[in-house]
């Protein structure tokens, strides 16, 4: 009796809860909306009070303009290059290092775990002075390397990995050795397989750490043509002034990669950030 | 204490053969990511450890001073300013953020076919760069022509104003990082085990006391957690000042990466932006060890 006369009240609360989110959900997004509709406009069109939600008529220029007056390409081309060698050293090197802590009971392996586990406590930030005098002296400023390397001295997939081979049974590796094969094989034949779809999820949020990446590659370098995206764009941003359509037309192109990868493999995504914070 | 006493010479021999054969089998695997590791992480911290004592600058070449930038540092009014802009920016992001990301996370969780959508509109800021962020937010908090301004019939210039900068950067902060923290609590709300809302349901438990006695208390863990993440983080604050502010206006947004990077890349002096980086990674494990003890104790159990 008391629920059937409840009944109305719950529904139009859930309603209104629901009509809440999408509002919220809405105003997030519409930041994001008004980079896309401001980058459409004609540079005039910017400036106008009110401003026209939708840009009237589309116009292409600011992006005409940016790909042929900022070397906005060849930023892209770095950033995907280091982001993509990144990502595939990170999770290889990792791969190997894990496997052995968790697989082989060699010699300063309690040693070697201890001080993998100690590069959690140092955020790479308190020595960033050290980490430059260092890479300035191997003469890697403004080279890709000095870009990448000092990004792959994480322990975070290190201990992720280990986690997950610990779980897997000993006896498939044991067959394959009984078979002859190295502890190399093992790992790719046996324990990768096994960890795909982790794999995936590490990969690709790996890879839109890399590409986000903003304070390293601003300390290392300083030529125009060795910065990658994110640095780059906030170089036009003081060169063109007021002209935020062009500002914003290279937002738009330096968030095209991650925003497809979240959107495509939105799952994966949500998988390696619960692994890489701590929870499973 | 009796297999040391039985241990002929032979299987002493045979064990330290297997250990052998181990290390070999592992040093290739270990080898690559070790150097790495140790070369671009530990000794840097070591080395910032040792340039903090010397009067270095950004080449690597000074003297030894012992404790004298440490005894500067004390004395430096800025140091001081950079520490209270920290822990200012610290207190209008982390709870915020953490009561904001809670209170979506139940919202998102009810819903059933705009899930999936929701979920990504609160996310997708995440994962854009950071000066994609800034770019976007100067143009919608720009004097004269931003979005925010025109909407709300406000004239305020929000990046340039000693009063409203630094609210400005955290509420930008906020937009940009909240979708984490909703992934977590949403992870956590999705474990909590159906059975106690059914049990709850079945002692007539309203909506509030099932949030209360339920809900509430089985957050607890993550919660905690997402407060320390949050707080180490923001410690290390330096990108959205730098790229929105400067540190400025009058070193109102001067935060304490901010101040590393103006002695250490602008004014040259390595060994004394060191000897920063060294006070902040002391105070950033101060900071997560008393947090720990004061609201961790719910993890462990």
């Amino acid at each position: 009796m008391n629920t059937m006369r409840r009944k109305p009240l719950a529904t139009m609360l859930a309603w209104s809860g629901t009509l809440l989110s999408l509002v919220f959900a809405v105003l997030w997004v519409f930041p994001l909306y008004w980079m896309v509709s401001t980058s459409l406009k004609a540079e005039i069109d910017t400036t106008t009070v009110p401003p026209p939600l939708i840009p009237q008529p589309f116009d292409l220029t600011a992006y005409t303009y940016i790909l042929q007056n900022s070397p906005i390409l060849r930023w892209y081309a770095n950033s995907l290059i280091t982001a993509l060698i990144i990502t595939f050293l990170l999770l290889f090197l990792s791969l190997l290092v894990a496997f052995a802590l968790s697989q082989i009971d060699f010699p300063g392996k309690k040693w070697l775990f201890w001080i993998i586990l100690a590069g959690f406590m140092i955020p790479f930030q308190t020595s960033l002075i050290p980490l430059f005098i260092l890479v300035s002296k191997m003469g890697l400023t403004n080279q890709y390397a000095g870009i990448i390397l000092p990004q792959l001295a994480a322990p975070l997939i290190v201990v992720i990995y280990k986690q997950f081979f610990d779980q897997v049974p000993r006896d498939l590796g044991d067959a394959a050795r009984i078979d002859g094969a190295s502890e190399f094989q093992v790992l790719i034949k046996v324990y990768l397989p096994l960890n795909w779809a982790i794999t995936w999820a590490l990969a690709i949020v790996s890879f839109i750490g890399a590409w986000d990446n903003f304070l390293w590659p601003f300390i290392v370098t300083n030529a125009t043509s060795m910065l990658t995206i994110p640095v780059g764009i906030t170089q036009t941003q003081s060169t063109y002034g007021i002209a935020y359509a062009r500002t914003m037309a290279s937002a738009v192109l330096a968030a095209i990669p991650t925003v497809i990868a979240f959107i495509f493999f939105q799952r994966r995504v949500t998988e390696g950030i619960m692994a890489t914070s701590g929870i499973k | 204490m009796t297999t040391i006493a039985t241990e002929t010479p032979q299987t002493r021999q045979r064990k330290r053969a297997k250990a052998w054969q181990a290390f070999f089998q592992a040093l290739p695997l270990v080898l690559p990511f070790t150097l790495v590791y140790v070369l671009f992480l530990i000794y840097p911290s070591l080395r910032a450890v040792q340039l903090s004592l010397t009067n270095s600058d950004l080449g690597g070449i000074g003297k030894y001073i012992g404790l004298e930038n440490y005894r500067k540092l004390f004395a430096d009014p800025l140091f001081g300013t950079s520490l209270v802009n920290t822990l200012y920016f610290i207190l209008l992001t982390v709870v915020p953020n953490t009561l904001l990301a809670f209170a979506f996370a139940l919202m998102v969780n009810r819903l059933k076919r705009a899930k999936k959508f929701v979920l990504a509109a609160f996310f997708l800021p995440y994962v854009l760069p950071v000066s994609v962020v800034t770019n976007l937010w100067i143009w919608l908090l720009d004097q004269s022509f931003g979005l925010i301004n025109i909407v709300t019939g406000l004239s305020i210039s929000w990046f340039q104003d000693p009063t409203y900068s630094m609210p400005a950067v955290a509420f930008v902060t906020i937009w940009w990082t909240v979708g984490f923290n909703i992934l977590l609590f949403l992870a956590a709300l999705q474990s909590i085990p159906r059975e106690y809302f059914e049990a709850a349901a079945l002692d007539g438990a309203n909506d509030l006391q099932v949030f209360r006695f339920i809900t509430w208390p089985s957050m607890w863990s993550t919660t905690s957690l997402v407060l320390l993440l949050q707080l180490i983080a923001q410690f290390k604050i330096f990108d959205q000042v730098y790229l929105l502010t400067g540190g400025g206006p009058y070193d109102k947004t001067l935060v304490t990466l901010l101040y590393l990077y103006r002695k250490g890349f602008q004014e040259q002096q390595g060994g004394y932006a060191s000897a920063i980086g060294i006070l902040l990674l002391i105070i950033i494990f101060a900071a997560s060890l008393l947090q720990e003890r004061f609201l961790g104790r719910g993890r462990s159990e």
